[in-house]
């Protein structure tokens, strides 16, 4: 005979020999186990000890970089990398590209970084209102995204430089814009599909209040997907920044930022390669480390994702 | 008599059709009944007679049509439709409800012990370690373990799932559980090891329940009374072994002798009853009684009027012509 | 009985799936015969196999899961040698499957006469407008109302149970000996059910043809089945002629089975007495009979014996030492 475990024997006979999940999950605390979870995920720890490097060092670029990045030594141009003096060689001005690659960097990075998180808080409230609302709330909302959806980049960061003066500040507003109605969709799209999961209604059963449902409920089954999304929205818009300075609307010559370095190394591509493939590589390293970092951290999120 | 726990009077529910401009779907028309103490209210019908809606009514997570001739739902004697916000919070915690997709009725991001304690929190009882010891000592009356707190709606299988439902809907001390299909997902030896720790949980809590589902055979097994729907209609109601050995309604009827018992030497196939006619969609208040177009005692004042709901014998009620000697007058439709 | 009216032979079969390394059994050693004219049910909880075994017979499984084991003759021949053209003759066209859910196995796009004639003239030579014709015959058949009219709509237009008379009109199209239906009422409500077995039954019984059901439910196997094999964990555990299987049943999981099923006279003051635990994890098969951690009549000698099923009389196979020993014994 087989003795039946009555140690935990409640009412009714437990279905136990399916064993739940047979390998003993360590009881860890939500929070602990989510840094533990992220920690464990090389890929995505990797990206945001990156990021933080690159960060870091855009940060200190006056104390790190050894030249002016202005300064042109004309004596010096298209000096390929490993050059004495110029560790990362110069560009076709004679430009040291080490500490163009630093300043740039802090215009990149606060281009790519402080549109996309300010849109989508934005976006986030904006379609969390709509999705939740519905009826005509909804309908105002996102009528007004359309309606900015539709309106050219280009033109509103001319009207902004208008007001403004071109510069960082002209990028970061224009770009902001731009992307509110893309991040307030798609957390309106996920929104209505968190608030039909049956989860919601059994809360709604329980006597959640509206504000209960919102925060504790629809916002943790948004963000995982926002998240994604926002991160790879970084890379994109530092080139789209680029694309603005480029027509004058953005920071002015001599400064840059690392998409206008590659499109001005672009024209002694022959000569000097290097003065566009390093901020290029820089571009690619900086967006794939945000895609990462956004998946990590995706997946730190969601218990479905933990490796048993 | 002892008091209803939870009582509809005349509830109705319309959407409008998808197709057709001005034409409304009525999912639910003019739904009654009551739920006392310690008692089991079985609803059968199959899919699309409004059992659904009709649940989710009771708990107010929609809201009847309103209009001169309005139902109203009452909890322990409380006007439920009516209620404030707070006041509806409040009776919320006396009726709650176990879903039939058990594993998307929990929050997948939280842990099974965190989902169970959940209504406690929503409704702001107790500490944090108290709901926790609350939601440990359920986890075990349905079953489950301690350990089993720790782990992720995901890791469990549908019979578990369900435990862990059951769980969450007994930690508000409710009087009344609705059971919507709760047990219709479920493998056989599963679905009884359920069934019998729903009945057992009544025993020892006195609970009332609504117990709603498609299967009939399921329905008898566990309720005292059952009511039939049928678009949108409760077509009968009455005690369980009444309906079940003198059905007055045509298609309760049908429905029995459509159910394949499980002996061969009782019924094959050839002995499997047929109602002619498929179920159509409750579009607009038709006149006339819902099941006409199927049934084979259609009458003529079957097309012109709606039978009411009204009782036969003794507490057994029927919405049908045949069992009313004298139909009303012809009524306008 | 002789072997004459042998239709489907499936002896041994073994199909795995490989996880992690390791070749998990889906379906273990399962033997049945389909006999001409007759319904044969496979019945069992989800996980059991019965599915997998279907699928198997038609070779219709996609790597990482195969066949690892086993013959399935048809008629004489073995399936399982076939060449792939070879098995798409027979697919279809001798041996045809009604799926569970019919809205899947429909192509939502094309329209239903279509999607018919379609499977008809992939087996026949027929002009198009014979097939259709042919098609708007099979509708009429299967008892599709204004089956004209009905051909020229796509799937999402037909009802549940009329999608699943779209099936099986589709399954009987090239008359073939073996029809697989796959829970094919377990998605109906029960008044649409009646219907639908009366109709395969119909069609069995004018055709000739073998009926393999799979089916959950024991209230469809009483009523359709002529013989019956219970599956527990990849494992057929018990078989029998229907009658024998209902009311002399060996192995205590039908026995548990059957004390679960529900019965319309039963009430809340009926006993219940739930087996308890749930089916093993196929990964993770317990040692010896695949049931005895759940099962009230084991012996120690449970754990260890992997019992095969072995004939207790003419019409009763059963894989239980014990219920074999006491069998012996009397």
């Amino acid at each position: 005979m087989v003795p039946p475990d009555t140690a935990h024997a409640g009412v009714g006979e437990g279905e136990r020999s399916d064993g739940v999940g047979a390998p003993a999950i360590p009881p860890a605390s939500g929070r602990r186990w989510r840094i533990a979870a992220f920690a464990r995920d090389r890929a995505a720890f990797a990206a945001a000890l990156f990021l933080v490097l690159v960060a870091g060092a855009a940060l200190l670029a006056p104390l790190l970089s050894p030249y002016d990045p202005a300064a042109a030594d004309n004596l010096l141009r298209y000096a390929p990398p490993g050059t004495a003096g110029h560790l990362l060689g110069t560009d076709a001005q004679g430009r040291d590209m080490l500490s163009r690659l630093l300043w740039g960097g802090r215009v990149s990075l606060v281009v790519g970084i402080v549109p996309v998180m300010v849109a989508s808080a934005t976006g986030l409230a904006l379609g969390l209102l709509a999705g939740t609302a519905g009826g005509w709330t909804d309908q105002v909302i996102m009528r007004l995204l359309d309606v900015v959806f539709a309106f050219p980049m280009v033109l509103l960061a001319i009207a902004i430089a208008g007001v403004l003066r071109p510069g960082v500040w002209t990028e970061v507003i224009s770009i902001t814009v731009v992307l509110i109605p893309y991040v307030g969709r798609l957390a309106r799209t996920a929104t209505l599909l968190v608030a039909s999961m049956p989860f919601i209604e059994a809360a709604r059963a329980a006597g959640a209040t509206r504000t209960a449902l919102l925060l504790r409920y629809v916002t943790p089954g948004v963000l995982p997907p926002l998240l994604v999304y926002a991160t790879t929205l970084v890379g994109l818009m530092i080139v789209v920044g680029s694309g603005l300075s480029f027509l004058g609307l953005g920071v002015q010559p001599p400064a840059s930022d690392w998409g206008a370095m590659v499109s001005e190394g672009r024209i002694v591509l022959r000569r000097a390669p290097h003065a566009t493939v390093l901020p290029g590589i820089v571009i690619v390293a900086v967006s794939l480390a945000f895609s990462f970092l956004g998946d990590g951290l995706r997946d730190a999120l969601d218990p479905r994702s933990r490796r048993r | 008599m002892p008091e209803a726990l939870l009582e509809l009077r005349n509830i109705s529910k319309s959407y409008a059709a998808r197709r057709g401009r001005g034409r409304t779907l009525r999912a639910v028309a003019g739904a009654s009944f009551t739920l006392a103490a310690g008692e089991t209210l079985g609803l059968v019908g199959e899919s699309g007679c409004g059992k659904s809606t009709l649940a989710r009514l009771a708990l107010r997570l929609i809201e009847p049509d309103a209009g001169p001739e309005s139902g109203i739902v009452r909890v322990a004697g409380q006007d439920f439709t009516g209620a404030s916000t707070a006041a509806t919070r409040r009776l919320r915690r006396r009726v709650q409800i176990v879903f039939q997709d058990a594993l998307s009725s929990l929050n997948p991001r939280m842990s099974v012990g965190v989902n169970v304690a959940e209504p406690m929190r929503l409704q702001g009882i107790g500490s944090e370690r108290e709901r926790r010891s609350a939601a440990l000592e359920l986890l075990e009356l349905v079953g489950l373990r301690p350990e089993h707190a720790e782990r992720y709606p995901h890791e469990f299988s549908g019979g578990q799932a369900q435990r862990v439902a059951i769980a969450r809907a007994l930690i508000l001390r409710p009087d009344v559980i609705v059971f919507d299909e709760a047990v219709s997902a479920l493998d056989v030896s599963i679905r009884a090891q359920i069934l019998r720790l729903i009945l057992d949980l009544q025993q020892r809590f006195g609970l009332a329940y609504l117990f709603i589902s498609h299967d009939l055979g399921v329905v008898k097994r566990i309720a005292d009374r059952i009511a039939v729907m049928y678009l949108g209609h409760i077509v009968e109601l009455g005690a369980a072994a009444e309906v079940y050995r003198t059905p007055l309604h045509p298609y309760t009827e049908a429905l029995l002798a459509a159910i394949p018992v499980p002996d061969p030497r009782r019924m094959r196939v050839r002995q499997l009853g047929v109602v002619r006619g498929e179920a159509t969609s409750p579009l607009e208040a038709m006149a006339g009684c819902p099941f006409r177009s199927r049934c084979p005692h259609r009458m003529a004042i079957c097309d012109q009027a709606t039978p009411d709901l009204l009782p036969v014998l003794g507490r057994h009620d029927v919405a049908c012509f045949l069992h009313i000697p004298f139909p009303p007058e012809r009524k306008a439709a | 009985m002789d072997g004459s009216d042998i239709v489907l032979e499936v002896k041994d079969l073994v199909t795995t799936v490989k996880m992690g390394g390791h070749e998990v059994r889906l379906v273990d050693r399962v033997s049945f015969t389909l006999r001409r004219g007759r319904t044969t049910a496979i019945v069992g909880e989800s996980g059991s196999g019965k599915t997998m075994t279907a699928l198997s017979l038609l070779r219709l499984l996609e790597p990482p899961v195969r066949v690892a084991g086993g013959t399935v003759r048809y008629l004489g021949r073995d399936l399982l040698a076939l060449t792939e053209r070879q098995m798409a003759e027979v697919r279809g066209a001798r041996i045809a499957m009604v799926f569970q859910d019919p809205l899947a196995s429909l192509n939502p796009v094309l329209r239903i006469g279509f999607q018919i004639a379609e499977t008809l003239r992939a087996h026949r030579k027929m002009t198009r407008a014979e097939a259709e014709r042919r098609a708007v015959e099979l509708l009429r058949h299967v008892g599709v109302p204004d089956a004209d009219a009905r051909a020229m709509d796509y799937p999402h237009h037909f009802s549940g149970g009329m999608r699943q008379r779209v099936l099986i009109a589709s399954a009987i199209s090239c008359g073939p000996e073996v029809i697989i239906a796959d829970e094919p009422t377990t998605a109906l409500d029960v008044t649409v059910q009646a219907k639908i077995l009366h109709l395969l039954d119909d069609l069995r019984q004018e055709a000739e043809a073998s009926l393999l059901l799979i089916t959950h439910d024991l209230g469809v196997v009483a009523a359709m089945a002529d013989d019956v094999a219970v599956m527990y964990a990849g494992r057929v555990i018990e078989q029998a002629d229907v009658d024998t299987l209902f009311h002399a049943p060996r192995h205590p999981y039908t026995r548990a089975l059957l004390a679960c099923a529900i019965n319309l006279e039963d009430d809340r003051n009926t006993a219940l007495e739930p087996i308890a635990g749930a089916p093993p994890d196929p990964r993770r098969r317990p040692s010896g009979c695949p049931f005895h951690p759940r099962c009230p009549d084991a012996i120690p000698d449970c754990r260890r014996i992997d019992p095969p099923l072995e004939a207790v009389s003419a019409q009763q196979s059963v894989a239980c030492i014990v219920a074999q020993r006491a069998m012996a014994d009397a």
